[in-house]
């Protein structure tokens, strides 16, 4: 007779098993590169499988670079890190919170032509919650300028 | 105020310090005078974090621009109650909003505790004034909200129109009750380590604050998913994001530790493993803060890049020692008090029911850690999406949802078969049926059909117990049905209470499931025109654009599109969206635009409009979602939170339960005892 605690322990052993399965199975389909456009570059340079692969690349909005198609859908722009700047195209829903310079998560596939096709589009401002306060220094007598200031 | 308010918080800094000293010191050497004096020294630390908070909340209400933290999250045209929760907008205000809950929770503890449990106590005091110093210090040196700015804006910066929400007003504040109440278990469990009083007496001590924990999270989750789902305009109310999976953890594990600590007072089991969740619920609240707060993964809720992580990580690792050290130096004394003797029985049922929360707070700690995982590992991020999540929780969710109809069916120690038979009948053909049904009007998604099956199974578990309860009542008192219920629930609250949040839990997870049926149109609509759409019950609606309008309000200006919705079979409604765009006192524009979406209600599905832009001559460019059951999700969360109340709510007649109650009780019940029949507690 097996013990009720041995056979708890195969019990929990298989319910594990199953989730640590499940998770490094879909750890394998869903996990993305989360990289700058200087990390992006020298990726798809030293290996050129990095085109077309679906990556995440996280960086800033550079400043009247957006242009917006008519109707609010679609929207081409360029984003940097400092090192590189690529441009991005998207399709799909805008977030309020896009605009110049502020910090963006795109999703999609970098392409040979050196354009960014992006399917999924994350604006995260920092002034969103937090006003960056240097704003009043860099504009005295406080007039509210479009967007963070940098 | 202000001045007395900034001072306070030095002041509150040193006393929490001097109470932490003293605490220890007496609790070590035994020497009452100290201790008395680290209690004491406690009180004061509240009054002054007190005075401290009120200093914080005049300098916001009289809008003194003065501070930094005043002209960052305030206007002068905020709502008065804008400006009162603009206290926990920003990072500054919620870390002295975490100090002002610790404070009052360890004066509140220290009151209740001051002729129990003085053995413990301080210990516990010294535990709760160490958390509290570093609080405060991290609020005094790295985030301090009374820092000034070297010259006086005229008007501030204002609150984000999207914290503009009543949601948003009481949504943190309930997550900071639930996270901050946490610290009193741990408090209690390093107390019992230390002094290794082990026995059940801390697990009394604590399981009402445990309880308080879970309450507030429940409630605070619930109120960032409708807030989510009202406001953020995206037709969702939950994204796996790593600051909502932050707040799921703690609850995950504070979940299993209220059903462990059962297997604890009724067996002397598992004491190791309660120790361990009540330590793991405390640091994955303060790992909550510090993801919320410090900003290293990456999340749409971004809080700035702030000088707080390094403090956070090193308050973290300090606690991760120490309770490590305590607790393998003390395993002797946490050794088991009786064994498993039966797979098919409650214990078994309960320790399932840990493994997979637990399982499931590992898989979402997992998912949110691994950029920083894979960043240190492989040298680049690596992230993981909703998919990850879903792949891996859905199932053990199911699981999960089964165990709650199992556990309360089968008995303590051993089930007999006759037992099981009778026990399961009604509620495994129950959620037949009901999966049948749904299988008959046409669904096929796979897992819904699972999750409803398994749910009617849940329902009719607890529907049986209600009515088991409820008649037996009336066989032996004679009571008419509703004040059959009623006793039944007040003088059983632990267990009846338990299984209105299990019903909680049912309708929640009913209305996950619908989530399945969702259905999304995206198109444009000039003035007249129509559009026809087919929603997840297979009922046609029509849209009919009645064109867009301009025009201001008092601190925004509005463009709204409203459409006119009919369906054969309902009167026709309007349904409005509209882009905002925030403006200062001056009339200048301040934020990005925001979204006010539509939700047309009902019990069955949620119509859903969003208005992304206009083009030309009133051309609105929407999207309308056909959103199933998403009301289930609120009321849900709201039954969950009633079944907490009760659960919680003293038992004020009986002393004798008074006692039991509060102490705890260990029944070892002995291995020649008949098994029971059935499983009353």
């Amino acid at each position: 007779m097996v013990r009720a605690r041995t056979k708890f322990i195969i019990g929990g052993v298989l319910v594990l098993g199953t989730a640590g399965y499940l998770m490094a199975s879909s750890i394998g389909q869903t996990a993305m590169y989360y990289l700058t456009p200087g990390e992006l570059a020298a990726k798809v340079k030293d290996d050129s499988t990095f085109f077309d692969t679906g990556v995440k690349m996280g960086a800033r909005v550079v400043p009247g670079t957006i242009t917006r198609e008519p109707g609010g859908r679609a929207v081409s722009f360029s984003v940097t890190d400092g090192s590189q700047t690529i441009p991005v195209t998207y399709r799909g829903v805008i977030p309020d919170t896009f605009t110049d310079s502020v910090d963006v998560v795109v999703e999609g596939r970098y392409n040979k032509n050196g354009q960014f096709v992006a399917t999924t589009l994350l604006a995260k401002c920092a002034s969103r919650y937090e006003n960056a306060p240097d704003k009043y220094q860099s504009t005295p007598g406080y007039k509210a300028s479009k967007g963070p200031a940098a | 105020m202000i001045l007395l308010g900034e001072l306070s918080l030095w002041v509150a800094l040193l006393m929490a310090a001097w109470s932490a000293t003293t605490s220890f010191a007496g609790g070590r050497i035994a020497r009452t005078d100290l201790i008395a004096s680290g209690e004491r020294a406690m009180y004061a630390t509240f009054a002054f974090v007190v005075l401290a908070s009120v200093g914080l909340w005049t300098a916001l209400l009289t809008s003194d621009f003065s501070l930094r933290f005043v002209a960052s999250y305030t206007s002068a045209n905020l709502p008065a109650v804008y400006k009162f929760a603009a206290f926990w907008g920003g990072q500054a205000g919620s870390m002295l909003f975490w100090c002002l809950i610790l404070a009052l929770y360890s004066a509140i503890t220290l009151f209740a505790n001051r002729r129990r449990n003085r053995e413990l106590m301080p210990y516990v005091t010294g535990t709760l004034a160490l958390v509290l110093v570093f609080f405060l210090a991290t609020t005094v040196f790295r985030a301090n909200p009374y820092a000034r700015l070297d010259w006086v804006p005229p008007d501030g910066t204002g609150l984000n129109p999207q914290l503009q929400n009543p949601g948003m007003a009481i949504h943190p504040p309930n997550l900071y009750l639930g996270y901050v109440a946490t610290s009193v278990p741990f408090a209690f469990a390093i107390a019992a380590l230390v002094t290794r009083r082990l026995d059940a007496e801390w697990l009394g001590a604590v399981r009402r604050w445990s309880l308080v924990s879970w309450l507030f999270l429940t409630i605070g989750i619930t109120l960032g998913m409708w807030w989510a789902y009202v406001e953020l305009g995206w037709g969702g109310y939950w994204a796996w994001d790593p600051v909502e999976n932050a707040s799921l953890l703690p609850w995950l594990t504070g979940t299993a530790f209220l059903h462990s600590i059962m297997i604890q007072e009724k067996r002397g089991m598992l004491r190791k493993w309660n120790v361990t969740l009540v330590v793991a619920t405390f640091l994955l609240s303060i790992l909550g803060t510090f993801i919320t707060r410090s900003g290293v993964i990456e999340s749409v809720h971004s809080f700035a890049q702030s000088p707080i992580g390094n403090w956070f990580a090193a308050f973290l690792v300090l606690s991760i020692v120490t309770t490590a050290f305590l607790v393998a130096t003390r395993l002797k004394d946490l050794e088991a008090r009786a064994e498993l003797e039966s797979m098919v029985s409650r214990e078994a049922a309960f320790l399932y029911n840990n493994v997979v929360l637990v399982g499931i707070a590992f898989s979402v700690l997992w998912g949110t850690l691994f950029p920083i995982i894979s960043e240190a590992v492989r040298g680049s991020k690596i992230t993981v999406g909703p998919p990850f999540f879903n792949t891996v929780n859905i199932p053990l969710g199911l699981l999960l949802l089964g165990l709650t109809g199992v556990g309360p069916l089968i008995a303590w120690r051993r089930a007999s078969v006759p037992n099981l038979k009778r026990q399961f009948a009604a509620p495994v053909s129950g959620g037949l049926i009901l999966g049948a049904a749904l299988f008959a009007l046409g669904m096929r998604d796979g897992y819904a059909l699972v999750s409803y099956t398994l749910a009617g199974f849940v329902a009719t578990t607890i529907g049986q117990e209600f009515v088991k309860g409820v008649g037996a009542r009336r066989r032996m008192h004679g009571e008419a049905v509703p004040i059959a219920l009623l006793r039944l629930i007040a003088r059983n609250r632990r267990r009846y209470g338990g299984y209105i949040v299990h019903f909680g839990v049912v309708v929640l997870f009913a209305a996950f499931a619908g989530l399945a049926f969702k259905k999304e149109y995206d198109l444009s609509l000039a003035p007249g025109e129509s559009f026809s759409a087919v929603d997840p019950y297979n009922r046609t609606w029509t849209f009919t654009s009645q064109g867009v309008s301009r025009y201001e309000e008092l601190n925004r200006q509005v463009v709204a599109v409203a459409l006119d919705a009919k369906r054969a079979g309902a009167a026709p409604t309007l349904i409005k969206s509209e882009k905002r765009q925030h403006v200062d006192s001056r009339g200048n524009p301040s934020f990005e635009p925001s979204t006010e979406v539509g939700i047309l209600e009902s019990l069955r599905q949620d119509v859903y409009l969003v208005l992304h832009g206009v083009t030309g001559e009133g051309t609105a460019e929407i999207r309308i979602t056909f959103n199933p059951l998403v009301w289930w999700v609120w009321y849900g969360g709201i039954i969950m939170a009633l079944g907490g109340l009760i659960v919680m709510w003293p038992q004020a007649t009986r002393a004798g339960a008074n006692r039991r109650a509060e102490g705890g009780y260990v029944v070892v019940m002995q291995p020649t005892e008949r098994p029971h029949v059935d499983a009353a507690v």
